[in-house]
């Protein structure tokens, strides 16, 4: 296991992306800060903080989505499903999506088809803090990106927490684990 | 994430876990029921045949919209206008319908055991018991479980009576066995000719021929359809005598002064084992019970219906 980003360079990003954000949209009260479970989520959370405390303008909207049900390999496994929280509507709304790791683009794709299935929203944008760019399966692609790793197939990039309880990103090759 | 059981026979064979399982998932389902969407894609790849040997409408209609809620297709089968009428035997007609690659079989029949005999004969379906003569119907249990639950926010500790005709009703038995695992408390209660013998010994259940002292004990009460169908079985002499000792009335509820919770798994007789004003009172669940079955029975078909196929 290698740490990949530690807690204090992941608090950095998250208001490094913060600010991305905010230069791009200086006012959010339109925009919905959404996590997709269970690692987004956990980015969202801080991201959202951060926004809270740089923005100057309108202030976002915050949900959680799960993708569960619409995952493409449930002839595969099935599994538990996590808590939906969108307690707003979506229709005409701008939804920033949030991901910790951006591998294959499936993941992205069946948040996207969730979104659509609670309206039409009018701008979807997608930020993460890890990029595995070489690994995409479908064609998309981060409006915000934290870092871009090479990484192999078989590893992965999780985020876990470190022995204080803080977020940090580290690198597990399945094959020795 | 899966049951310890390819198939729900009966809620006799699910662990606590598989159950808190169920009614976890089915709380999701229950949201996916509040979009402006209602319908999930994980079942997409999925081929479902209802059979349906005996009469149904909540239960039918209900797996059903589950099905479809989950993108599976579906064909419904009914013994009525079938090839069943040319003699044709249970396992035949099963095995016709699945080698047009169907991967799923939700049945309801008359015959206790119905479901237990394909699942023998059918390991690789998941076989799924929509009620079975007067053995189980858990799917009814399940939703029963997860609607008490909804109200009460846990099952460990509740007491619930179940009142009515004890001896010719699967609904009964899904939910003692169903609450006994969750560590509810129940009583039945009845009169003596329609609760089984020995049914305090086998089940741990309370016995109770006194519908007021019932009541009076109870959190929640499953009151069961009286079935008119076994009238000419003479075991009460008449459906106004057993209104007067036996229907969950308004004023005996008044008498007691309690609140109670009361569920009912349709469909009703009016005046016969609950007056119009208890079953749509402020303390019925019964509409939340039809409306939570679909929730339940798409966390059922979920939690089978994928996750094993090699291929």
């Amino acid at each position: 296991m290698e740490v990949i980003l530690s807690s204090a360079a992941f608090r950095d990003m998250v208001d490094q992306l913060a600010k991305e954000i905010l230069d791009k949209h200086p006012d959010l009260s339109n925009t919905a800060i959404v996590g997709i479970q269970q690692g987004g989520v956990l980015v969202a959370e801080v991201l959202f903080e951060a926004i809270q405390k740089q923005v100057k303008g309108g202030m976002p909207d915050y949900g959680e989505i799960d993708i569960t049900f619409y995952r493409d390999d449930l002839h595969k496994q099935i599994l538990q499903p996590d808590r939906m929280n969108l307690p707003f509507a979506i229709v005409n709304k701008h939804i920033l999506l949030v991901d910790d790791v951006l591998f294959t683009g499936r993941t992205i794709k069946a948040a996207l088809d969730v979104l659509l299935d609670y309206g039409r929203p009018s701008k979807v944008e997608l930020c993460v803090l890890v990029d595995r760019s070489e690994h995409r399966q479908f064609p998309i692609q981060a409006d915000f990106v934290g870092v871009v790793t090479k990484t192999s197939a078989n590893e992965k990039i999780k985020l876990v927490k470190d022995d204080s309880g803080a977020l940090q990103v580290v690198r597990i090759d399945d094959k020795k684990q | 994430m899966q049951l310890s059981t390819p198939h729900l026979l009966g809620i006799k064979d699910l662990t606590k876990q598989d159950i808190e399982t169920i009614l976890t998932t089915a709380t999701q389902f229950k949201e996916v029921l509040q979009r402006p969407i209602k319908k999930v894609p994980s079942l997409r790849e999925v081929t479902i045949v209802n059979l349906f040997y005996e009469n149904s409408t909540r239960t039918r209609i209900s797996f059903e919209l589950a099905e479809k809620r989950l993108s599976a297709d579906t064909i419904n089968f009914s013994a009525s206008g079938s090839s069943v009428s040319k003699g044709e035997t249970l396992l035949d007609t099963v095995n016709n319908i699945l080698s047009m690659k169907v991967d799923m079989v939700v049945m309801r029949h008359q015959s206790s055991g119905a479901p237990h005999f394909l699942a023998q004969h059918l390991p690789h379906t998941a076989i799924i018991n929509a009620g079975d003569g007067v053995n189980e119907h858990p799917t009814q249990a399940l939703l029963d479980a997860f609607s008490i639950q909804e109200k009460l926010n846990v099952l460990e500790g509740k007491k619930v009576a179940i009142i009515g005709d004890i001896l010719h009703s699967r609904v009964a038995m899904s939910n003692i066995y169903l609450l006994k695992k969750m560590g509810a408390e129940v009583t039945v209660c009845g009169p003596p000719t329609l609760i089984p013998k020995y049914i305090q010994e086998a089940h741990d259940v309370r016995v109770e021929y006194n519908l007021k002292n019932a009541l009076q004990w109870c959190d929640v009460a499953n009151v069961l359809r009286i079935q008119l169908e076994r009238q000419n079985q003479v075991l009460f002499s008449t459906l106004r005598e057993y209104n007067q000792v036996y229907g969950v009335t308004q004023k005996l509820l008044n008498e007691i002064n309690k609140e109670i919770i009361i569920l009912h798994p349709g469909p009703i007789n009016r005046g016969v084992e609950i007056d119009s004003e208890v079953a749509d009172g402020k303390n019925s669940i019964i509409l939340q019970q039809v409306e939570n079955g679909v929730a339940v029975r798409m966390a059922v078909l979920y939690l089978l219906g994928g996750g094993k196929k090699t291929t």
